[in-house]
């Protein structure tokens, strides 16, 4: 199962990773897509599996059905994973099966603090989105001697289970989030 | 004096030779001992093993990352199944580049140095204990209550562990900070092999289908026929559950009939418990595919531990400990280990609470599951899910190491099923209390469930948000 996952894994990546001076087209000499584009692809995908697992999984089921409810100690808890943490654990499984890109879910007001903004670019990127709402980030950085483009796109409290989650939480620094704030960034990176 | 000379310069290449003669048949000869070639004494997990030099060195020219590989090899499991709150990828982001600069986490020998005594300490960390340093220097910030602290305390005060924390992060804490010592009515898992035998993947359920078989439809060669082997196998579980003399003595590749089986035999219905044992201390010599070569069993004479003199040339395999014919689980439970180990905790045992309980079961006085034996501490029944959970085995834990160090690895499969969270760190963290077998309560306190107290108590304090 592991092998078939990582073969699914890499021949999607494959097709997607294919760097831009290999992938040129024969009549114009220009690279099918940027690494802009690549990440504002693989952000679409994030985001939205991650919106549908919030919408449909987590808040239909603990707010509205109230059948079960969603904790960070889900195995303890008999409960649902949360929404950041199913999107850590994708982010975990990539980077077990590549270094072709890696990806993190990251905030100026972070619940577990190792999850605060580090680098440069994090931090520059971070608070241009929230002060920019509905506009992505985009640098290049070097980090252990390689250059990576880097995008930060916001990631938006897109229903009342993140906020009051957020808000009630014993670690958090912040406690007046509101539907649609925006509560921190997903952060992806291409080495180029 | 030149022909003087001739000669030292004949005996020297004569030396050279001989020594590259020698060298080279140690490294490459099959049976060569490769004990010359051992930079430093190995640590207590590794030793057994460290004449298989291949095991870890997978090759002469084996870089840092076929030497992870051969890490991972045996230890990812574990790693996962301990829910490693540092694992690899977590040092593979490169946001953290600047912190594997300091210390490249994402390889286990960067703390886990091999053959190297001087600087290896207890867990085989090999770099100094205030290490934590290096990424949670703020900590003192970010939780006031451990301001102060010295980081050479994080691992070694019972609070925190690097890899396994499952029972020892802060909302476990609090969940049972009210818990009983010791919960009197609990009872340990018990075997339900045959019950779920149908839906085991690998289980030989057409050959050996569960059900009860007697002596009379049992095939064995004359020579094998002893009434008093035929009588033991008749009053075990084997009997009551489809596996007869076939079923362990016959060949799994002929179907010849074998005398005396090996673990191979054993791994066709309980793989689950061998591949634990091959990962453990008393089988992991006997791992011939992961070490490349093979070794002879485990002998108590080989071991670190204190054993008793008469267990000297007794060869570790599945029927040391539990017998042939029998498999009495009550002796392996006990009286095999006993049979061998020697040390300080041992010999306490049948002083302790535990044994007395033990002794109540096995009376009848008290129900299955409710006495506590060597193996219910360090070899527990565990839950292993099969399909993510679609059917869980009772699976004896036969790999020691899933539960013996750090101790704290203890709690969550042995210690709660019977008593309360802060007893069993406070237990656990009494070094005299291990060695007497814990025959009183802990004179030692750990201080965790303290701060998860205090911390609690000053959020209900603070107005809500």
């Amino acid at each position: 199962m592991k092998t078939l996952r990582t073969l699914t894994l890499a021949g999607s990546l494959s097709l997607l990773m294919l760097t831009p001076a290999s992938v040129m087209s024969a009549a114009q000499d220009e690279p099918m897509f940027t690494p802009q584009q690549m990440t504002d692809w693989l952000h679409l995908v994030m985001s939205s599996d991650r919106t549908v697992y919030t919408r449909l999984i987590v808040n239909r089921l603990q707010n509205k059905e109230k059948v079960i409810k969603a904790s960070e100690h889900f195995e303890d808890d008999k409960a649902l994973v949360l929404p950041a943490q199913m999107f850590r654990f994708g982010a975990e499984m990539v980077g077990e099966a590549t270094d072709d890109f890696s990806y993190s879910l990251l905030s100026e007001w972070p619940i577990n603090k190792q999850n605060a903004p580090r680098t440069e670019v994090e931090k520059a990127g971070l608070a241009y989105i929230a002060a920019n709402k509905g506009e992505n980030y985009y640098a290049t950085e070097e980090l252990g001697g390689t250059t990576y483009f880097t995008a930060v796109y916001a990631d938006i409290a897109v229903a009342p289970a993140c906020v009051s989650c957020h808000n009630d939480h014993k670690d958090t620094p912040r406690t007046d989030f509101k539907l649609g704030d925006v509560m921190g960034g997903v952060v992806i990176r291409v080495p180029m | 004096m030149r022909g003087k000379n001739i000669l030292l310069w004949a005996l020297w290449l004569l030396l050279t030779l001989l020594l590259a003669w020698y060298l080279l048949s140690r490294l490459y000869g099959e049976a060569g001992d490769k004990t010359v070639f051992l930079p430093g004494a190995t640590t207590d997990g590794h030793y057994q093993i460290e004449l298989a030099c291949n095991a870890c060195h997978t090759g002469p020219y084996a870089d840092r990352d076929a030497l992870q590989e051969a890490c991972e090899g045996c230890h990812a499991d574990a790693l996962k199944a301990a829910k490693d709150d540092h694992p690899k990828a977590k040092f593979s982001d490169p946001r953290n580049a600047d912190r594997v600069a300091l210390l490249d986490a994402r390889y286990c020998v960067t703390c886990h140095v091999e053959h190297r005594p001087d600087i290896t300490g207890p867990m085989a960390v090999s770099v100094p204990a205030d290490t934590c340093f290096l990424c949670h220097e703020a900590i003192g910030d970010e939780r006031p209550s451990h301001a102060g602290m010295a980081f050479d305390t994080c691992t070694s005060a019972g609070c925190h562990n690097f890899h396994d924390n499952r029972a020892l992060y802060e909302d476990f804490l609090v969940k049972h900070m009210d818990d009983a010592p010791t919960l009197f009515d609990q009872q340990l898992l018990v075997g339900n092999l045959a019950q779920i035998a149908e839906q085991l993947p690998d289980y030989p359920l057409d050959a050996h289908p569960v059900q009860a078989l007697d002596a009379a439809g049992q095939v064995y060669p004359e020579h094998a026929g002893d009434a008093e082997i035929v009588r033991q196998w008749a009053g075990s579980a084997h009997a009551r559950s489809g596996a007869g003399c076939q079923a362990c003595h016959a060949d799994t590749a002929g179907g010849d009939w074998v005398d005396s089986p090996d673990h191979t035999a054993c791994a066709s219905c309980h793989k689950g418990e061998v591949d634990g044992f091959l990962q453990g201390r008393h089988g992991m010599r006997l791992d011939t595919a992961r070490l490349g070569r093979e070794l002879s069993p485990m002998d108590p004479a080989l071991a670190r531990l204190p054993m008793r003199e008469d267990a000297a040339g007794r060869e570790l395999g599945c029927q040391s400990c539990h017998g042939a014919h029998d498999y009495s689980l009550a002796e392996s439970a006990v009286q095999s280990c006993l049979g061998c180990h020697a040390d300080e905790h041992s010999l306490a045992y049948r002083d302790s609470a535990h044994y007395r309980l033990w002794q109540r079961e096995r009376a009848g006085d008290a129900p299955a599951g409710s006495g506590v034996t060597c193996a219910s501490c360090h070899m527990p029944r565990i839950e292993r899910d099969y399909y993510w959970g679609t059917f869980v085995h009772h699976e004896v834990q036969h790999n020691q190491s899933a539960n013996l160090q750090p101790n704290e690895k203890m709690i969550r499969p042995v210690c709660l099923q019977c008593h309360g969270l802060g007893f069993a760190i406070d237990a656990l963290a009494d070094e005299a209390l291990i060695r007497a077998n814990f025959n009183a309560p802990p004179a030692v306190h750990i201080r965790s469930i303290d701060l998860a107290r205090q911390r609690l108590d000053a959020d209900a304090d603070t107005p809500a948000h």
